[in-house]
């Protein structure tokens, strides 16, 4: 009787531990709630996955409102694969928020911590269940309302700062989305993503759907950070806590992503919005010049979290690529990455938190003579990092793989140039980290702080288990790349 | 009708947005953008509230003599987007105490300077 009620379980689980949490205040029993939380999510997304793969889409009336009236929660075989990545990274994050926030967040505000992380968790997998256009906009604000709390939950003042100018950003993006799916609205009559868009269909004035188009595409590109609408997120990243950026990296512009895909490809058709426009040859050029651009600024970053932020815009730009791409093999990339990109970044900012744990700074600088002190640290930080440039036999070769494959397809051979210069320009900055951990011994390097307590295991727990799933995912690509195959044969379908 | 007077409500909603957005990017006082941001998200609200009212209609409550009512949908869609607007401006306010808490000022160039000053001896 549970199981069918699974897809609200999803989100109202997370929604209701928040407020729980603010009335326990105990920082041990809300850690405890949070990490129980995002566990169970995570099953209730791998049953959902699991049963979607079985018996196809599941469609589930909130309240008993029969949708399109109602809003209408659903599964199908692309939101499934977001629901495992987001509860996923939850899961894999709890753990090690232990001792990491404990030692970054100031101790009276621990407990709003946990709570924010609920409410962000429920409003993103909120944004990924929902097949509802208005409620999309709701969820992202709770989303991003509770980010902007956990940024500025860092301890240095410019977190303020940061999280001041993703707010405005932020808004601006969420209030175009707004914008545009009140046009779309205006020319539907309804908000229900599949009857939305089997009403298109009907639609002969496509002025306002240009324009709603144009308002969705700015907006959530603000929110994905795509090329140049990126500024927010470098700041953001790297005066969050060190849990906080690793869990967004991971999930928050992915969803962004995911949203833009399902409007492309299940709402406006990929005949309207990608092969009747030139947003195709724009989504190429700016995801070319991110990736290659971006690159080469984390190259010159003096910290290791702000050095990592700037090589995510560029790596968002890979996922964005294989949608400009728009062929099989390119969104098989593009999902891909998704999940690659996820897992390697989410290893990596999981490992600037140990060192920010140990050392307390994450200036590349302080990093010398690293692997004396923590020699398992700097050993996973070149596997996750092996992973970020793509070297075969790691989760970030798969994507490249078929985005290179895609790129051919579409007979355009210079992006495949780019994606290796890209490539290369990440095997430099994941050096100059290298070189100052490896070959840079420090004379009088000071007694590692080792405490060894049950958290700070936990933490290394953590991270141990994502380092390893960036090599395991290059290996056995079943959840990856072929959960995303099965996703894109979804969307190339189209609307039905 | 005229196109202009059919579609005025369109022109005010545009010259909202437009306003709005151009004092949140245009002003340095991190209180006044905040005011930007809240006329931006406003003129949204009429973009969705106003398509949604037949002139002459009454509201939409099932009564004898009234054939003709107003869209519900809007208001309550928009009903919804004003608590999210309430909630964005509050904490956008909230961050800005605390910013002239730690800063002793709420203009972003100043807050800039005094960023880039500890960061120079370090380099």
């Amino acid at each position: 009787m549970i199981a069918e009620h699974l897809p609200a379980l999803q989100v109202v689980l997370p929604l209701v531990a928040a407020p729980l949490i603010v009335l326990l205040r105990r920082d041990t029993a809300a850690w405890l709630v949070a990490t129980l939380v995002s566990v169970a999510a995570f099953g209730i997304a791998v049953a959902l996955a699991i049963a979607v793969a079985d018996a196809g889409a599941i469609s589930y009336a909130l309240g008993s409102w029969p949708p399109p009236w109602g809003i209408e929660y659903r599964v199908d075989a692309l939101s499934a694969f977001m629901l495992v990545l987001v509860a996923g990274t939850g899961a894999l994050v709890m753990p090690y928020a232990r001792a990491s926030i404990a030692a970054e967040v100031s101790g009276h505000q621990v407990y709003l911590f946990y709570a924010m992380y609920c409410l962000c968790l429920a409003g993103l997998l909120g944004i990924v269940i929902t097949g509802d256009l208005f409620n999309i906009f709701v969820f992202m604000e709770i989303s991003s309302l509770s980010t902007y709390v956990l940024i500025a939950l860092g301890r240095q003042r410019r977190a303020l700062l940061a999280a001041f100018q993703y707010l405005i950003v932020g808004t601006i993006g969420a209030t175009f989305y707004v914008i545009g799916i009140g046009l779309l609205y205006l020319v539907t009559g309804s908000l229900n993503i599949v009857d939305v868009a089997t009403r298109l269909q009907d639609v002969t004035e496509v002025r306002p759907l240009l324009a709603a188009l144009a308002f969705i595409t700015v907006g959530l590109g603000l929110k994905l950070a795509l090329f140049p609408l990126h500024q927010w997120l470098p700041n953001a990243y790297a005066h969050a806590p060190s849990v906080v950026t690793t869990f967004l990296a991971a999930t928050a512009t992915k969803v962004s992503v995911y949203v833009l895909i399902r409007f492309y490809f299940l709402v406006f058709g990929h005949a309207f919005a990608l092969d009747g426009l030139p947003l195709r040859s724009l989504l190429v050029g700016l995801s070319a010049v991110a990736i290659v651009a971006m690159s080469l600024v984390a190259l010159f970053q003096p910290d290791l979290k702000r050095m990592l932020a700037y090589s995510s815009v560029a790596q968002i730009g890979y996922i964005t690529l294989g949608l400009g791409l728009a062929n099989a093999a390119g969104l098989t990339g593009s999902l891909a990455h998704l999940v690659n990109h996820g897992v390697t970044k989410g290893a990596l900012f999981l490992l600037a938190g140990g060192i920010a744990f140990c050392c307390g700074s994450t200036s590349i600088a302080d990093l010398r003579g690293l692997s004396r002190r923590m020699p398992w640290t700097a050993f996973a930080f070149v596997v996750a990092g092996l992973s970020l440039i793509g070297v075969p036999g790691t989760a970030g070769f798969t994507s490249k793989w078929f985005l290179v494959e895609g790129a051919l397809e579409n007979g355009q051979p210079w992006i495949v140039a780019l994606i290796v210069a890209s490539s290369l320009l990440a095997v430099a900055y994941v050096w100059r980290v290298v070189e100052a951990m490896y070959l840079v011994a420090l004379p009088d390097a000071p007694a590692p702080a080792q405490a060894s307590t049950a958290a700070s295991m936990l933490m290394r727990a953590s991270t141990a288990v994502s380092v390893a799933l960036t090599v395991v995912l290059g290996f056995v690509t079943a959840y990856n790349v072929g959960y995303a195959r099965r996703a894109v044969a979804l969307l190339l379908e189209g609307i039905s | 009708m005229s196109a202009f007077g059919g579609h005025y409500s369109y022109f005010v909603t545009v010259l909202l947005m437009v306003a709005g957005l151009y004092v949140t990017i245009a002003r340095g006082n991190l209180v006044k953008k905040l005011i930007g941001l809240s006329i931006f998200q406003t003129s949204v609200y009429l973009l969705y509230i106003a398509p949604g009212k037949l002139i002459g209609a009454t509201a939409p409550i099932v009564a004898k003599g009234y054939e003709s009512y107003s869209n519900p949908l809007p208001h309550v869609l928009i009903l919804t987007a004003i608590v999210v607007g309430v909630a964005t401006i509050a904490l956008g306010l909230a961050i800005v105490v605390r910013i002239r808490e730690a800063y002793g000022t709420i203009e972003e160039d100043r807050i800039l300077e005094q960023d880039r000053m500890p960061d120079e001896p370090a380099k």
